[in-house]
């Protein structure tokens, strides 16, 4: 694996581009180019801890910051790029992750990683966990989002139709799923996502994944339209097709 | 006049959440008849997600990720055996702590069938590292236990039984009771077991260890008792399930082990608790039938090393 990267060993935090963050993966990855697959989570991932969210390595104890949980656990190297860029930890790890010493593995653990809220990898934990995050931060009076990250593919799972059921009647505002769709669930339907979510009462808009200032819009707190319920929202960030 | 430990459950709960603005209620419909007036004054704490284990487990784990302290109960069938992973990931994995209680333990709802049976949360409970383990006998024991379970903040398991001894022992966990001391062996009963096994062993010279908790295991107590190397253990779910923990206990001994417990075998039987207590030899008649073999099996020198589980 090349380690000859620009950006190898240095930590220059808040300075990072987008940009850079194909380098930092690649100190992972060891690839220049990437394949969709790899970066399907990426632009999401930017757009949140880059002008969405208020959470930093300055307020990461703080219990009024936003929560970002990533449920998709598996390919991680884009969450990790991302919280190195940002601070969260330093640059000089993603070189050797996933050796038996670093604390980046292949799903990441939240006991072993600064700014990473839930640990995870097997699928159909994060949207419920980010349930139980919000009920307790409303509990709490705290006005804090909680933005949950899902794979299209990962929906399967019936634990999370157990959690958007919920969600929708407890009428938690401050949850926002992201569902990154790149088409890789075996019975997947064009606008099912979208749809299932409004069925339940959820407000659902689909996106362009790759696009920032659509996700920004997308992804800001919303302010609910006159007579509008209370209600949790869906985004989903259609991606390209994972097999294509 | 005896409570009932259901009940008993819900009211420490109710106070609970009067007395500590951290603490949280999650259900998943089953006791809700107990719980509409905590509901009503605490809205935000008291959750009902509906027929939805995997859900209530993450919902609890979930607030504990916030600093609250969450109380999540149903069924031990649903919460322990049916929503496992979510224990295993939601709180050990994100390392979270949190009071689950479980109720109908082994064959409290004799008449429901195996749907609603878990002679097998404690075992399975014990696969993962950590938890504490009560298993209340009383429903004093359920009050003391759940208390000092949500004064905490580590992870506690909290198992609710109908069937309960006729007299309540202080919760401490990691300390069993000497009950009555013997020069024989020593009968370690758990939970609602120490009735039987006092009856059983009423004219025997045996010491009676009683414990209302059982993660961490009173080892200690256990070494500090034994008159001869023989040890019986009775506990009100699988037979065996504390087995690794007596061994442990007496790594440099050579003692015998008779394991006394729930069966694996399906019943098909419905009935009341007793007739089930019955049927897996875990009534007086059957303890002393247990108890009596194997001290005799020793007295007439078929002494074995190794230990008889059934």
């Amino acid at each position: 694996m090349t380690t000859t990267n620009a950006l190898a060993g240095t930590d220059r935090g808040p300075e990072y581009t987008y940009a850079d963050v194909y380098d930092l993966m690649s100190l992972m990855t060891g690839d220049e180019k990437h394949s969709a697959a790899a970066t399907s989570t990426l632009d999401v991932l930017w757009v949140l801890y880059d002008s969405v969210l208020d959470v930093s390595p300055d307020n990461i104890a703080d219990p009024g910051r936003d929560r970002f949980l990533l449920s998709k656990g598996h390919g991680p190297m884009a969450y990790y790029a991302v919280l190195a860029a940002k601070g969260f930890f330093p640059v000089a790890w993603l070189a050797d992750w996933a050796s038996y010493d670093s604390p980046l593995g292949y799903h990441p653990d939240r006991t072993l990683v600064p700014g990473v809220e839930i640990s995870s990898g097997s699928l159909g934990h994060g949207l419920p966990l980010a349930v139980g995050t919000a009920l307790g931060l409303r509990a709490q009076g705290l006005d804090s989002r909680v933005v949950v990250m899902v794979g299209d593919a990962e929906l399967d799972e019936g634990s999370n139709h157990e959690a958007v059921e919920l969600a929708a009647a407890l009428e938690l505002e401050a949850l926002t799923v992201v569902v990154v769709d790149n088409r890789s669930a075996s019975y997947g339907v064009p606008g099912r996502i979208e749809e299932r979510f409004a069925t339940n009462g959820w407000h659902a808009v689909g996106v362009d994944g790759r696009d920032h200032a659509v996700l920004h819009r997308a992804l800001t707190r919303r302010r609910r339209t006159p007579g509008e319920p209370a209600r949790p929202s869906v985004v989903v960030a259609h991606v390209e097709e994972k097999w294509s | 006049m005896t409570r009932d430990t259901r009940e008993i459950f819900a009211s420490t709960t109710a106070a609970l959440l009067e007395e500590d603005l951290s603490v949280a209620l999650v259900y998943a419909e089953i006791s809700g008849q107990y719980f509409r007036e905590a509901e009503r004054l605490h809205p935000d704490r008291v959750v009902n997600v509906g027929i939805r284990e995997q859900l209530l487990v993450n919902v609890g784990a979930g607030l504990a990720l916030t600093g609250m302290r969450p109380v999540v109960h149903t069924f031990a069938s649903f919460l322990v055996e049916r929503a496992f992973e979510q224990v295993k990931l939601g709180f050990n994995h994100q390392d979270v702590g949190g009071v689950l209680v479980g109720s109908g333990a082994s064959y409290d709802i004799s008449g429901g069938g195996r749907t609603h049976q878990a002679p097998g949360d404690v075992a399975l409970m014990d696969t993962l590292p950590d938890w504490t383990v009560h298993v209340p006998g009383h429903a004093d024991e359920v009050e003391s236990a759940l208390r000092l379970a949500v004064a905490g903040s580590g992870r506690d398991y909290v198992r609710v039984t109908g069937q309960q001894n006729r007299d309540p022992f202080p919760v401490t966990p990691g300390r069993f009771h000497l009950v009555r001391r013997g020069a024989g062996a020593t009968v370690v009963a758990v939970g609602p077991m120490l009735d039987p096994v006092l009856e059983a062993v009423a004219d025997l010279d045996v010491s009676v260890l009683y414990a209302n908790t059982v993660r961490p295991f009173d080892g200690r107590s256990l070494r500090a008792v034994l008159g001869t190397p023989d040890v019986v253990l009775v506990e009100p779910y699988l037979a065996g399930t504390s087995a690794r923990c007596v061994d442990d206990a007496l790594v440099d001994v050579p003692h015998r082990l008779l394991a006394l417990g729930v069966g694996r075998r399906e019943l098909r039987r419905y009935g009341a608790p007793a007739d089930h207590a019955a049927a897996h030899g875990l009534d007086a008649a059957g303890i002393r039938r247990a108890v009596a073999g194997f001290l005799a099996a020793e007295a007439t020198g078929h002494r074995s090393a190794g230990r008889s589980v059934p």
